[in-house]
C-alpha cells in the first residue's frame, strides 16, 4: 500500500467515536464480524438454551430434551418447594454477606487509597489472593478452620450451615468490593475533603456529605457485583454448608442426579431477567449521570 | 493605574484608611492574621524559612515568588493543612498551629476550585453554613445574598460540570465568603483561566473584595496581576520573604536584586560603592560615576553592589544630556516594537546591556542597530542594591 493509500484508508477507517479500526479492507472486516458473531454465539448459547426448555413440557424427570412448547412451568414457577427454599436462603445469604463485605471492602479500598501506613503493600497483595487461590483450596480450607479443634480452645465452634457460609462468602467478597472500590478510587480528587472541612466540616461530615456520595456509584457496582457471586457461588459453600442448609446451586447439583425439574429453568431465567435489568438500569443512570454532572 | 513614582505608596496606605474606615472599627495597624518566625521543612527541604510578617483587616494581601518558593506553603499553614515546624500562625490574636481546619474562620478558594461536582450551586454554597450549624432561615439567606454578589443568582440550580470556568470561580468565591471568614485565602486562584477572563476576574476580585470588605490573601506567580491587584505584596523566593510592601515600593524601591528582577523589567548593572555620605552614594558603574540614593544603610565605600534602572526611567538622546543622575554613551543593540513602546537593547561601551523602553514622547529619529545614543537618568530613578549571590528568573 502506497503512502498516500494508506493516509486515505486510516482517514475513511476512522468511525465517529474516533477509535481507528484495522486497515484490512472489506473482506478482513467481514472475518473479523463473522468471528465476533460466532465468539458472542458460543457466549448465549447456553443461557438461550436455558430461557428456552424453561418453555418446555419434559417426558419423564429430567428437562433435558424438547418436547413441546407450555407455559405451565411459568405458572408455576414455585412448584418444587426445597428448590424455592434454596433460592431463598441464597438471596438470604448474598443480601447479608453483601452487605457486610460492602462495608468492610470500601473501608479497606478507602484507606489502602487514602493513607500510606506500615503493611499497606501487603495487604494490596493479600487482596488478591481470595480471587487467585482455587476455590476449591479456599472450601477445603475454610472446611477445616470451622472443624478445626483449635477454636473449641476459644470456646467458638461452628455448626456448619447458615453461618459458616456467610462468613466463607464475606471473606471473598471483600476482596472483589475492596478491588473494585479502590479502582474506583485511584481517580478520586482528595482535595475535596480539604476544601469540605476548610469550609467547617468535621471529618465526619466530610466523609458522608462529600466522600461517599461521590465514590457510591463505585460502592453499588461492587455490591451488586457481590451479589451476584454470592448467589452464584458453588464449590466454597458445597464445602462450608453442612448436610442440611442448602443453597440454590447446591441444590440444583444435588438434584440433577435424580431429577431436573423444569422450574430450576423457569428460576434460573428469573434471576437472569433481574440481574439484566439491574445492569441496565445501572448503566443507564451511569449515563445520565455522566452527561448531568460530567461525573 | 500605579500613581507616580514620586509618592510611593500612597496607593497601598490609602486602600487601607479607606477599609478601615468601611469596617468601622479597624485600625491600620489591625492585624488579623501574624506569621511569627515560621519555618516549614519536610524532610531535608526547607520550604518556608523563618517568615514573620503581619496581614492587615480588609487589605489585599499577596504572596508572590516563583514556584516553590513557599508561598503555597505559607497559604496552606493559614488555612490549617500544614502545621509550621517552627514558630507560630496567630488568628485573631489567638495561636491556631494546632489547630485543624475545621475549626479555623479562613476559608480557601483552590486552584481548581474543588467544587462539590455531585451539588447544586446552591449546594455547594450552602455547605459551609450547614456544616457549621447556622439557622436554616440565615442560611438560605446569606447563600442568596451571596450569590447575587457574585452574580450567579440564576444558575442556582445547576451543577458545577454546568458551567464554564469563570462561573465556577464565583461558586468558589462565594463559598467560601458565606461564612464571613476574618480572611479568605486564593492559592492563584486566576490560574486555570484564559487570559481575557482572568482580566476580567481581576476586576471582578478587587469588586467583591471592596463588597464584602473581607481580608484577601492572594497567592500568584503572576507579578502583574499581584501589582494590580494588591494593597501590599510579599515577594518571596527559596523560602524566604524577601520584600513587604506596596506594588509601588516593591516596584520602585526593590529590596534586592531578586525583587528587582522578578517584578518587571529591570536595569541590573553591576557597581562598586566609591563613597557613601548618608542619603546618597556614589558608584563606578558602566565606566562612569554617578550619584545614587541609599536605602539601605549599612553599604559601606567599596562594596560591591548592583544598580537598578526600571526601562521606562531611561531617558535616550542624541546629544549629552543635562541631569544630576547618571549619562553613558551606549550603541543600539536591537529593537523590538511592542506596541506602545519600543524595547530597545542598548550596550554601554564597557559591554553592559540595557534595556529602555521608547515612546513617541521620547523624540528621538528613527533608531536602527548601531546607533550611538546618550542614556540618562536621574538620581532618584536608581536604586541601590546589594550585589546578590543568587539567581533570579530571566522574566
Amino acid at each position: 500500500m502506497t503512502g498516500a493509500m494508506s493516509t486515505r484508508s486510516r482517514r475513511r477507517d476512522r468511525s465517529r467515536d474516533g477509535t481507528v479500526m484495522s486497515p484490512g479492507g472489506r473482506a478482513g472486516r467481514r472475518v473479523v464480524n463473522l468471528a465476533a458473531a460466532a465468539g458472542l454465539l458460543y457466549l448465549f448459547l447456553p443461557i438461550f438454551v436455558i430461557v428456552a426448555f424453561s418453555f418446555n413440557a419434559p417426558v419423564g424427570r429430567f428437562n433435558a430434551v424438547w418436547n413441546r412448547f407450555t407455559f405451565d412451568n411459568w405458572l408455576n414457577p414455585f412448584a418444587d418447594e426445597a428448590l424455592v427454599d434454596a433460592l431463598l436462603l441464597s438471596l438470604r445469604v448474598a443480601a447479608i454477606s453483601t452487605i457486610v463485605a460492602t462495608v468492610l471492602g470500601t473501608f479497606l479500598a478507602i484507606a489502602l487509597v487514602r493513607y500510606r501506613f506500615r503493611g499497606g503493600e501487603g495487604i494490596n497483595f493479600l487482596l488478591v489472593l481470595p480471587l487467585t487461590a482455587p476455590e476449591i483450596v479456599l472450601g477445603a480450607s475454610l472446611l477445616t478452620l470451622f472443624l478445626s479443634p483449635t477454636l473449641w480452645l476459644f470456646n467458638i465452634s461452628f455448626a456448619l450451615g447458615f453461618t459458616t457460609i456467610v462468613i466463607a462468602h464475606i471473606m471473598f467478597l471483600v476482596s472483589y468490593v475492596a478491588l473494585t472500590v479502590r479502582a474506583r478510587l485511584r481517580g478520586f480528587d482528595w482535595t475535596l475533603e480539604d476544601a469540605a472541612m476548610d469550609l467547617g466540616a468535621t471529618p465526619t461530615r466530610t466523609f458522608w456529605k462529600v466522600t461517599l456520595p461521590l465514590i457510591t456509584p463505585g460502592i453499588i457496582a461492587a455490591a451488586l457485583l457481590s451479589f451476584a457471586l454470592s448467589i452464584d457461588d458453588f464449590i466454597i459453600t458445597y464445602f462450608v454448608s453442612g448436610p442440611s442448609t442448602t443453597t440454590f446451586p447446591v441444590r440444583i447439583f444435588g438434584q440433577s442426579r435424580t431429577a431436573t425439574p423444569p422450574q430450576i429453568n423457569v428460576l434460573s431465567t428469573m434471576i437472569l431477567i433481574v440481574s439484566v435489568a439491574i445492569l441496565a438500569v445501572g448503566t443507564l443512570a451511569g449515563e445520565r449521570r455522566r452527561r448531568r454532572t460530567g461525573l | 493605574m500605579r500613581t507616580g513614582p514620586g509618592q510611593p505608596g500612597a496607593r497601598g496606605g490609602d486602600r487601607l484608611n479607606e477599609s478601615g474606615a468601611q469596617a468601622g472599627t479597624a485600625r491600620n495597624d489591625d492585624v488579623v492574621i501574624e506569621i511569627r518566625h515560621v519555618s516549614k521543612r519536610f524532610g531535608d527541604f526547607v520550604a518556608v524559612d523563618d517568615a514573620d510578617f503581619g496581614i492587615l483587616r480588609g487589605e489585599f494581601f499577596s504572596m508572590l515568588g516563583p514556584s516553590g518558593c513557599g508561598k503555597t506553603t505559607t497559604l496552606r499553614m493559614i488555612a490549617g493543612f500544614e502545621q509550621p515546624t517552627e514558630g507560630e500562625v496567630r488568628l485573631d490574636g489567638n495561636d491556631v498551629s494546632r489547630v485543624p481546619p475545621y475549626r479555623r474562620n479562613v476559608n480557601t478558594v483552590f486552584q481548581r476550585y474543588e467544587l462539590f461536582p455531585h451539588m447544586t450551586v446552591y449546594d455547594n454554597v450552602a455547605f459551609g453554613p450547614r456544616s457549621t450549624k447556622v439557622p436554616k432561615p440565615e442560611i438560605a439567606e446569606r447563600v442568596r445574598s451571596m450569590l447575587e454578589v457574585v452574580r450567579l443568582a440564576d444558575l442556582a440550580h445547576r451543577k458545577p460540570a454546568q458551567l464554564s470556568g469563570g462561573q465556577q470561580q464565583r461558586v468558589a468565591l462565594a463559598r467560601a465568603l458565606v461564612n464571613y471568614p476574618s480572611a479568605l485565602l486564593l492559592d492563584e486562584p486566576l490560574g486555570a483561566l484564559d487570559l481575557k477572563l482572568r482580566q476580567t476576574m481581576q476586576i471582578e476580585l478587587k469588586r467583591i473584595q471592596r463588597e464584602v470588605g473581607i481580608t484577601f490573601v492572594f497567592v500568584t506567580h503572576d507579578q502583574e496581576e499581584a501589582l494590580t491587584m494588591s494593597d501590599r505584596i510579599a515577594v518571596m523566593n527559596e523560602g524566604r520573604v524577601e520584600q513587604i510592601g506596596t506594588p509601588e515600593e516593591i516596584y520602585h524601591r526593590p529590596a534586592s536584586v531578586f525583587v528587582a528582577g522578578f517584578i518587571g523589567v529591570a536595569n541590573l548593572i553591576p557597581a562598586v560603592v566609591a563613597s557613601a555620605d548618608g542619603a546618597t552614594a556614589g558608584v563606578d558603574a558602566a565606566g562612569r560615576r554617578f550619584p545614587v540614593p541609599i536605602t539601605d544603610p549599612a553599604v559601606r565605600t567599596g562594596d560591591a553592589a548592583v544598580v537598578m534602572v526600571r526601562p521606562e526611567r531611561l531617558h535616550l538622546s542624541t546629544t549629552v544630556p543635562a541631569t544630576d543622575g547618571a549619562a553613558v554613551e551606549v550603541a543600539v543593540a536591537d529593537l523590538t516594537f511592542q506596541g506602545p513602546v519600543v524595547r530597545t537593547a542598548l550596550r554601554t561601551d564597557d559591554g553592559t546591556d540595557l534595556v529602555a523602553h521608547v515612546g513617541p514622547e521620547d523624540e528621538l529619529p528613527m533608531l536602527r542597530p548601531g546607533d550611538r545614543l546618550w542614556a540618562s537618568w536621574e538620581p532618584d530613578a536608581a536604586c541601590l542594591l546589594r550585589a546578590a549571590p543568587r539567581n533570579f528568573p530571566d522574566e
